[in-house]
Order: structure tokens, then sequence, then C-alpha cells
């Protein structure tokens, strides 16, 4: 009986083994005809030849090129022979480099010999016939020996017959002085160090932004968050409603603040004065140690000096813009050949003047967030489980119609309905009866996995922001922001930004949990377990994948600018369409040497640090 | 101090790890939790400063229920409460200045920890915590170029950074040979007499639960076997304890 069971398994493993080969037979071949490979096209000579010549064109770089001279040693020639047979012969110095054809006059279509002699040694230049007229006509090449003879047969050319002498010359073509670069050359090397510059802001704009989204991103930091249905409801509702406020507020600060904003000393004062107020209070708000339970009256007070401290700090922010800008104009024209360091000042105070609204949107939703879960704490604790269902239930009701009105909202802007019933009243309706039969369903106290559900959403949208490839993100943002480096350089940041934050946070999936348990033990917060425990694990690896991440913009950034990003991509693929292989190989060349020393300083970089 | 009382828990998949546990552990107790692999002596320690949370029963420390302490109130229970792991769990890429400091963390502002600061005070009560053990000179060293022993004598200094009221020991000196292992017993002896704080210490080894505790409880499968004086553990409670096949060594 087993024996039996067994042969049939053997029987049934050999067929299945079959129809996979079978299976990959077929795939393989499919392959070979939608890929149209056709090994007669490499075997054609025309091919072959076209093939040989670029690559000898790719093997020679315009890298360098000298400074000629032309001399030109002459012969008199009569073309055709005179009738009379006289013909003024001259004396040539025999010294000096001189040619000599074998007869002095002749008929077309004849061949005569040229020989030049006392001409530099081995050396390679063309046989001209400089007509009456002024025009020149090649007739061959000659190739001096080592004693600087040489001698050529040359056919005469067809030519209006002309009484006086005409000449036959020999090009002797000298290089003098060193050897420079090239227009080509010098026109790489300024690609490519805008390439390098590409990479390398990409690089850190992109490692910036992607640490603190790799925690988010994390399994093992997310999965033990969790909320009660109180909370998620107050969040959902709170942080839309603190991040319009503080939209509000930061406009209304701006308002404020503009007649002030072109005065440089203003700007500076009160940068100074809201950054002390800002630090003072923020020293009184937060402690460094509460060893008792504060009283709620010490509370109130922390809480009022944060709030102090934190509008301060808006303050202090949006002055910081105004400042630098106002500081950046001044030095750029003050400073002369380092004026790009006021550009670089303008260029950061313009980007903190844009990110204020946002940061105070931010920075209110998250307070209002933390509020709202203080009071949802509270009532929980506080309400009996009947009317904290009620309680639930309403605000899951509106939670649930404010986030469908906003993902709509999202939706609208894409396909713009434009119609309030579609756009408003059904996800408002829809959301909130969504809401409502989730809180009915759930039990008041049950914990949602809030952190699971963040993790998950910012998972997806990191895998689907990565399978975008950066030069399809740098022809939309050439749309946006123009051709050039720019461009090149927020696609490649975009796209830094998903890559390396799913990197990351496999690290900090991988650490080890020892040392989180012993933090978390001591009461440190999730915030302290972070610094404490996950950031000492994490520094090495984020640093080699920040390494290996330049590596791969440094490479990308090369042909970034085939699609208008900036860098030397441009430059590549204009001398390619130009058939110029010999400048294009240059460029190849800036690219191979910048790629494989990046690898070098980056393997070294890394081997020191980790 | 600490009252356990109709401890449970049931981890995913049905696995029962305590069954309806009770005791109480009084001030200055040096209490030794027995048991086989695998009997819920690490879950019993993690339950009472919730690194775990428990499916069922109470934990009263100081008379607050610690099993529906909110966020705050936990930090502040957590805090007085040191802990002491099998595999030391320090942050090996980390000094061990930072890792003992690490053990005021309970009572810094995380606004403050955002920055790596730490008060001059703080420094100095590490400096004298790793003084006690004996191991000053290590201080700048990164924890893993430590010996065991050395590991775990930071552990305890992290430990008593927290000014505990209670040190939870889970098995302190299972990753540690014989000799070390009396030396680190001898610290959290010392800790137990010169300081009065109490110990809850998970341990493999009878012998060093009759040197050193004045208390054992017993679990097998998740269940209080025995509680009392070490000595009264004879063979007959021995084979409840750890099972018909065993025998005693040492």
């Amino acid at each position: 009986m087993r024996c039996d069971l067994k042969k049939k398994s053997s029987i049934l493993k050999s067929l299945r083994t079959g129809l996979l080969i079978a299976i990959s037979i077929i795939v393989f071949a499919y392959a070979f005809q939608v890929t149209n490979v056709n090994f007669e096209t490499t075997r054609s000579e025309v091919r072959i030849t076209q093939l040989t010549r670029v690559l000898r064109a790719l093997a020679k770089p315009e890298l360098v090129e000298y400074d000629t001279t032309e001399e030109e040693i002459s012969s008199p020639f009569y073309l055709p022979c005179p009738d009379n047979g006289e013909i003024e012969g001259i004396e040539k110095n025999t010294n000096l480099a001189y040619i000599q054809t074998s007869v002095i006059c002749a008929s077309p279509k004849e061949t005569i010999t040229v020989e030049g002699f006392n001409m530099p040694a081995n050396i390679k230049g063309p046989i001209n016939f400089l007509a009456a007229s002024g025009v020149k006509r090649q007739l061959a090449n000659f190739e001096t020996n080592s004693d600087g003879y040489f001698s050529v047969d040359v056919v005469v050319p067809t030519r209006q017959p002309v009484a006086e002498a005409q000449y036959i010359t020999a090009t002797i073509r000298t290089t003098t002085g060193l050897p420079k670069w090239t227009e080509t050359a010098k026109a790489t090397w300024d690609k490519i160090i805008e390439t390098v510059f590409i990479a390398l802001l990409a690089t850190t704009i992109g490692t910036a932004a992607s640490i603190p989204i790799s925690f988010i991103a994390a399994r093992n930091l997310m999965k033990d968050s969790t909320s009660t249905p109180t909370s998620t409801a107050l969040n959902i509702i709170g942080f839309p409603l603190g991040a319009y406020l503080g939209y509000i507020f930061s406009k209304w600060i701006i308002d404020l603040l503009s007649p002030f904003e072109k005065n440089v000393f203003i700007t500076l004062i009160g940068l100074i004065i809201s950054g002390v107020i800002a630090y003072f209070s923020l020293r009184k708000g937060l402690p460094s140690e509460d060893i008792k339970k504060p009283t709620n009256s010490v509370k109130i007070q922390r809480f009022a000096f944060i709030f102090i401290a934190g509008v301060m700090a808006i303050l202090s922010i949006i002055l910081f813009g105004e400042f630098t800008k106002l500081a950046g104009e001044a030095l750029e024209n003050l400073l002369g050949p380092i004026g790009f360091l006021g550009y670089a000042l303008f260029q950061i105070g313009d980007i903190t003047s844009m990110l204020v609204p946002a940061l105070t949107a931010i920075a209110f939703g998250g307070v209002i967030v933390s509020v709202f879960n203080k009071v949802g704490l509270s009532l929980q604790d506080n309400l009996n489980t009947s009317i904290l269902k009620i309680i639930n239930i309403v605000l899951s009701t509106i939670a649930g119609a404010i986030l469908f009105a906003l993902v709509m909202a999202v939706i609208n802007w894409f396909y713009q309905f434009n119609n309030p019933r579609i756009s408003l009243y059904y996800p408002v309706i829809i959301g909130g009866f969504a809401g409502f039969i989730l809180a009915v369903i759930a039990k008041p106290k049950h914990l949602l996995p809030t952190g699971f559900i963040i993790y998950t959403i910012t998972r997806t949208i990191l895998n689907a922001l990565r399978s975008i490839e950066p030069l399809v993100m740098a022809i939309i943002a050439v749309i946006w922001v123009g051709i050039g480096p720019f461009a090149g350089s927020l696609a490649l940041a975009l796209h830094t930004i998903a890559a390396l934050a799913k990197l990351y946070s496999e690290q900090v999936e991988s650490i080890d949990d020892g040392p989180l348990e012993a933090i978390h033990a001591t009461g440190a917060n999730k915030l302290q377990t972070i610094v404490y425990a996950v950031i000492p694990q994490i520094i090495p690896p984020y640093i080699s994948f920040t390494m290996y991440r330049w590596d791969i913009n440094v490479r990308m950034s090369t042909i970034i600018g085939f699609v208008g990003g900036g860098g030397i991509g441009f430059l590549l693929q204009q001398n390619i369409n130009l058939l110029s292989y010999r400048s294009a190989s240059v460029q190849m060349l800036a690219i191979a040497v910048v790629v494989a020393s990046m690898d070098y300083v980056s393997s070294k970089i890394r081997e020191r640090i980790v | 101090m600490l009252e356990i009382k109709n401890l449970t828990k049931v981890y995913e998949g049905n696995v029962q790890a305590l069954d309806d546990v009770s005791f109480n552990v009084q001030p200055g107790e040096f209490l030794a939790v027995i048991g086989l692999s695998g009997s819920g002596k690490s879950t019993l320690l993690r339950c009472i400063n919730r690194l775990v949370e428990p499916t069922n029963g109470e934990v009263i420390w100081d008379g607050v229920d610690v099993t529906k302490a909110g966020p705050d109130e936990l930090r502040r229970i957590r805090r007085q409460i040191g802990m002491i792991f099998q595999h030391f769990n320090l942050v090996e890429r980390s000094k061990v200045l930072t890792n003992v400091l690490a053990g005021r963390l309970g009572y810094t502002n995380p606004a403050m920890s955002l920055v790596n600061r730490f008060s001059k005070k703080d420094v100095e009560m590490a400096y004298k915590q790793l003084e006690r053990v004996g191991i000053t000179d290590q201080a700048n060293k990164r924890a893993d170029e430590l010996s065991g022993g050395q590991q775990q004598r930071v552990s305890i200094a992290r430990a008593m950074m927290q000014n505990p009221k209670i040190i939870l020991a889970d098995e302190p000196v299972a990753s540690l040979d014989p000799v070390l292992a009396h030396s680190i017993m001898q610290y959290l002896e010392k800790i137990n007499k010169e300081d009065g704080v109490t110990i809850i210490c998970s341990l493999h080894f009878l012998d060093l639960v009759h040197r050193y505790a004045n208390r054992a409880i017993a679990l097998n499968a998740g269940v209080l076997m025995f509680d009392g004086a070490p000595k009264e553990i004879d063979d007959v409670k021995f084979k409840e304890i750890y099972g018909k096949e065993a025998e005693r060594v040492g």
C-alpha cells in the first residue's frame, strides 16, 4: 500500500517536472519573439562597419586639443604644358624643406610623382593643387619617413587651362604649445559638477524627509499604537480643524507683519526677541524633570507657557524667513564672487516663508489632537459604557462625514465634478452612515489598531511612489519648475524619499527589541524610546543606505537630463543625436569617472563608520 | 505594597501563560520566582509593569491599579519599578554612561530627551551608580565592549537610576557563568539590604534561591504552585513544580 502510494507520487512528480520544463520552453520561445531577437542583424556587414566606427569614435574622447601652425611648401606647376615650351624654373633652397615634382608641367589626368625633402620626420599631411583661382583641391596624403622624405604619385586634376604657374603644395601641420581642454571638455566639466550637486541636494532633502517617515512606516514601532473609538473619532475631527485654524492663524500673523517685512533691522530685532521669549517660555513650560505628579494649576501654567512658546516660535520662524531673504539679497550683491552664499541664504528664507503656513497648520492640528486625546481618555475613564456609546456614535458619525468629505475634495480636485451633490452631500451622508454603523458595532472601550492603519497607508503610498521612475517624475517636475537642474533635483528627491523611507523602515523593523523593552520599562515614552533605543541601533545602516542612495542618485542624475532635468544627460543626448560620438564619449567618460569615484568614496566612508 | 489579584494572560493563539495568579509582595522582600522555561515567569514580571498587557486581573501598586492606569500614570508607576533582563538589553552602540542615564528617562521631560540632555545632577548620579557596581572606569566605553558580567552590572546601575522601590529581575544570571552569577546576585542582595529595595527575581537554580531569597513562588504552566519560604521546597514540592522526571542538581 505504502509502496503504491510512493510510485504514484513519483509518477506525478515527474509529470509535473515535465510540464514545468515544457512551460518554461514556451515562455522563453515567446520571449524571443516578443523582444525581436534577431542575430542576423548582428552579423550584417553594414551594421558592423557602423558599429566599428562608433566604437572607435567612442574610444577617442575629444578631451584635449593643441594649437596648430600650418606651413605650406609649394612648387610651381604648369597645367597644361605651355605651347612654346618655355618654363621658368625656380631655384629652391635645398637647405630648407622643399618639394619636387617629377615633371614641371603635365596634362590633366596624367600621373606625376611628388617628392618631399628635408621635411619633419614621420608626419602626415595633405598634398593640394592650388589653382590660379585660389581654389584648393586635395590630391593625396603624404607621410614622411624618418629622414623627412616622401614620394607620392598623384593624378593631375582637370582644370581650365591657365598660362601662368599654378602650385602643388604640401602642408606641414605642427602642433605647438601645451595641450588644452576642448570646448566639449569644458562644457562637460560644468555639467558634471551640476550633476553631482543635483545628486547631493536630492540625497540630502530625501534623507531628511525620509527619516521621520521611516518610523511611521516601521511595523514594530506602530503595531502597538492603539486608540479607543472616542479618541480616534476626536482625532479625525480635531486634526483638520486644528490644521485649518493654524493656517488661518499663520496667514493672520503674516499679514500683521507685512508692514515691517522689508525692514532688515526690525525683522532681526523681532527675530531675536521672539526667539528668546520662545526659548525661555519653553524652558518654563517644559521643566527638565518632574518628580511629583503635577497639580492642575501647574499643568495649566505649563500649558500657557508652551502656548506662548509656540506662538513665539511661529513668529520667529516667519521673521527668520523674512530676515534671511533680505540678508541674502543684500549679501548676494555685496559678496561678489562668493555671492552664491547670499543666494543660498535667500532661498533658505524663501523655503521657510513658504513652509510656515503648512508647519503652523500641522502644529495646530497636533496640539488639538493631543488635547482631544486627553479629553477622549478622561471621557473613557469617567463615563459609563452606555453614555460613552452614545458619545461614540455621535462623534464617529461626524468623523466619518468629515473624512469622506476630505477624501472626496481631493478626488474632486482631480476630476472637477464641481457638483456639490457628488462632492459634498453624498460623501457626508455615506461617511456619516459608515461612522455610525462602526460605532454601533464596536464596543466602546475596544481598542482600534490606529498605528497599524497609519503604517499600512504610509507603506502603500511609499510603494506607489517608488514604482514611478525618477525619469517620469522629472517630466512632471519640468512642467512645474521648468527645464533645468532644479526639476531634476525635485524628481530625484521625491524618489529618494520613497525609496529610503522603505529601506530605513525595514532597518527599524530588524532592530533588537531588548533595548526597546528595557527603555520602555524605565517609564520612557514613545519619543524617548525612539531617541534612546531605536536611533543608536539604526545609525550604521542609515548611513550606509544614505551612501548607497547617493550613489544611485549620482547615476540617475547623469541621465535625468534626457528629459530636461539638468545635469550632464542633456549634453550627452545632444551629442548622440548630432552623431558626434567623440564628444559623447567625453561625457560618458566623465560619468564613468564620477560614478566610480563616488562608489569608492562611499564604500570607504561606510567602512569607516559602520 | 504590591498585590497581584487573579492575574491571567492569554497570548494570541490561545496560549495560556498565566492562569489566575494571586500573591502579595511585602516591602523589602527578596522574592524568587521559580519554574520551568515557559512556565510564565517572564510574563508575570512583565505584567507587573505592563510591558505585557494582562488579559484579566489586577496589579495593585501602592493602592493604584496598574492595569487601568492611563499613559501619564503608567509612566509614573514604571519609573519606580526597575527592571533587569537575562540578556541585559543594553543599547550596545551607546556609551555605558548613556545606558545608565537612560534609567532616568521616566523623570526627564521628553522634549529634553530629544536633544539628548540630562541634568548635571543626573550625570553625577549615574557616576555614583557606576561606582557602586565598580565599573566607573568603563563609563565612556561602548556597551558592547564590556563582558557579560559587566553589562549586567551596567543594567543594575540603570535600574538604580530610577530610584526604584522595587526591581524586577528576569533571570538576571541565566546567561552568566556561576562565579559571575554570584557576584550579580550579591549586588542585588546589597541593593535589597542596604537600600531596602524590594526584589522580585526569577531564577533557574534552586541553590541561588536558597542562598539569596527570603521567599519563593513557583509557577507551572501559568499556575501558582507554591508560595512560601525557600527551605519549604521539599522533594514532593519539587516534583510538583518541575515535573515528575526532574531531578535535583547542585
